[in-house]
């Protein structure tokens, strides 16, 4: 098997499994356009290949994760769908039409705002920054628009919080102030950076079942860019692996396979699985010098 | 009672001409340096401001040479200053404070130069400590009417753009991921910084203007979380400081040493500096009141953990 027909492979394989059980969103599923699809997204950044023929979709009420290590091109990916960088080759479309005005269709978390814990910016005068921040003029007060910061406060349990300063609160409490920024505005996909990063174990946790809740709740495509598979797997639909500028995505146990990984890596690699976790490591243990796996020495 | 007023004001001090000016020039510099140093606190900008402020001494002694009024030197600096300041940076934003620190010390050089001539050519002393030190009592009689329209401006400007400029302060990423422009953003509040600092300038010099920037706006944070307040805040406490700054700097016309008027800035940025310092307890009694509120709510209701 060459290196590409083992992606394409997993590729295939993934949208007969599509085919076959109907996505969780619970939707009469077939013929919309997915909320995201990318094909054969290349970018180039200071002559290096950042990206080589990336191409992925999501749906709607889909959680994908987008799992790489650092420098794989993850983030590269999110700036591509987010409209900042536009591609060399290939194509963006969001629900089935080219990315034309941002704003209101895409969501965005950062990793971390920096802010100074003395800027005066209450939690929720952050989440209405979300429903209307691209607005030019000044702002009149409105009861609508507050009885929706409330919801929207309350729907990530950030009520007890929303008079406090952003600066002041944890980073835990930060990304739910900003998941409620981006989701305010009823976008149809939400991109995530490593919302995991700077979290403890616990909070991490907690911020994943919260965005797949809410994200379905609202029926958001979510893309959750991630180094660690593992705290994703509970809520996961789709993964999308990316490395060296390479992507194959579909359902994890497709995926997450030593031949799979190991052609993308261009590397041979294991994947292990131990009390439903699971462990990309370096190297081959089925076979010891003979050479990489299912890339076809 | 009327005596006790005549104490506070000087004789002569609602009657004259170049107070109503200096009142009138202080009321709008300090209004639009609230709200923009609420913004520039808000970006992180501060050294920007002092490095616009320092160059201000470029524009004004080059307009004392040219013979023309210091506020469009100091105007016509800071707008040109704030763009070339933003163009350096524009490479990579870790090296803003390296492009800001060039531009700067290559300019103060040409001030020192332009100072120097000054001196020399006209027949006035006291130029370099106009400049520096500003002197709101000797505004020739158009200055206040541009004061007026820059102000005007610099505010309606930051009425626009409010939203934009807030969330591009907090996070640019953020921003753009809404289709701001965040660069053309940070170019127009560069130069509506270095508009106020300008105009700061006439009030209390070029080497003070930081002050007035940062300093009624870093006690406004002190003292509420909401954005729009702050700006209300920081503009009426720097309002407060300057008319207070300029009734006292008259009335010390009659206060030793006898051979002048004490400097305007010296009182107004002593009373910023003092607002400044009250702003902390005011943020104390702040901070005891809501741990107090919150250890009530625990004690109501089981507390979670993270509330521990």
């Amino acid at each position: 098997m060459t290196p590409q027909s083992a992606i394409e492979a997993a590729e295939i394989e993934s949208a007969q499994a599509e085919a076959q059980q109907p996505t969780p969103s619970a939707r009469p599923s077939q013929p919309t356009p997915p909320v995201l699809a990318l094909d054969g997204v290349s970018v180039r950044l200071g002559g290096r290949q950042i990206l080589d023929g990336v191409g992925f979709s999501v749906r709607a009420g889909e959680f994908a994760g987008l799992i790489g290590s650092n420098g794989a091109g993850k983030t590269t990916i999110l700036r591509t769908v987010m409209g900042l960088r536009p591609p060399d080759r290939g194509s963006v479309l969001i629900d089935g039409a080219p990315l034309a005005r941002r704003g209101r269709q895409v969501g965005y978390v950062p990793q971390k705002v920096l802010i100074e814990p003395d800027a005066p910016l209450r939690a929720r005068d952050l989440v209405a920054l979300g429903l209307d921040g691209e607005r030019i003029g000044p702002r009149l007060p409105s009861r609508r628009r507050r009885e929706q910061v409330e919801a929207m406060l309350d729907a990530v349990d950030a009520g007890r919080f929303a008079d406090e300063r952003v600066g002041t609160l944890s980073d835990g409490e930060q990304q739910r102030v900003l998941i409620a920024h981006a989701l305010i505005g009823r976008p149809r996909l939400l991109l995530m950076d490593e919302p995991l990063a700077n979290l403890d174990l616990r909070s991490g946790q907690e911020i994943v079942e919260l965005t797949s809740r809410v994200a379905r709740e609202q029926g958001v495509a979510v893309l959750l860019s991630a180094h660690d598979i593992n705290p994703l797997l509970p809520v996961m639909d789709k993964v999308v692996y990316v490395a060296e500028g390479r992507a194959a995505s579909g359902p994890t146990d497709q995926v997450v396979r030593s031949e799979v990984l190991s052609t993308l890596y261009r590397h041979p690699v294991s994947v292990l699985r131990v009390d439903g976790r699971v462990l990309v490591v370096a190297g081959s243990t089925v076979t010891t010098d003979a050479g990489p796996v299912g890339a076809g020495a | 009672m009327a005596g006790a007023l005549s104490v506070v004001f000087e004789p002569g001090f609602f009657g004259s001409g170049p107070v109503h000016a200096a009142l009138l020039t202080g009321a709008v510099v300090a209004v639009v340096t609230g709200a923009v140093g609420v913004f520039t606190v808000l970006r992180s900008q501060s050294f920007a401001g002092h490095a616009l402020s320092d160059l201000g001494t470029l524009g004004g002694s080059g307009a004392y040479l040219l013979n023309v009024a210091p506020v469009f030197g100091f105007v016509g600096a800071g707008v040109v200053v704030a763009g070339a300041m933003d163009l350096f940076g524009e490479q990579r934003k870790r090296s803003r404070d390296v492009s800001t620190g060039i531009v700067l010390g290559a300019v103060l050089g040409v001030s020192a130069l332009l100072l120097y001539l000054d001196s020399t050519s006209s027949t006035t002393t006291g130029v370099t400590v106009t400049v520096l030190f500003g002197s709101v009592f000797t505004l020739a009689s158009y200055t206040v009417p541009a004061v007026a329209v820059c102000g005007a401006v610099g505010l309606l400007l930051l009425a626009l753009l409010y939203r934009p400029l807030l969330l591009s302060s907090v996070n640019p990423d953020l921003a753009a991921a809404r289709g701001i422009p965040v660069r053309l953003l940070g170019l127009l509040f560069m130069t509506a910084m270095g508009v106020t600092v300008a105009l700061a300038s006439l009030v209390v010099g070029t080497i003070l203007s930081p002050a007035l920037l940062i300093g009624p706006a870093a006690a406004a944070l002190r003292l509420t979380r909401r954005p729009l307040a702050a700006m209300a805040l920081a503009g009426g406490l720097g309002l407060a400081a300057t008319w207070i700054g300029i009734l006292l700097a008259y009335d010390s016309y009659y206060w030793p040493p006898r051979t002048g008027t004490w400097p305007v800035s010296f009182f107004v940025v002593a009373l910023i500096f003092l607002a400044y310092l009250l702003s902390g307890l005011g943020e104390r009694r702040g901070q005891r009141a809501r741990l107090r509120a919150g250890q009530s709510e625990c004690a109501a209701d089981p507390c979670s953990v993270e509330a521990v």
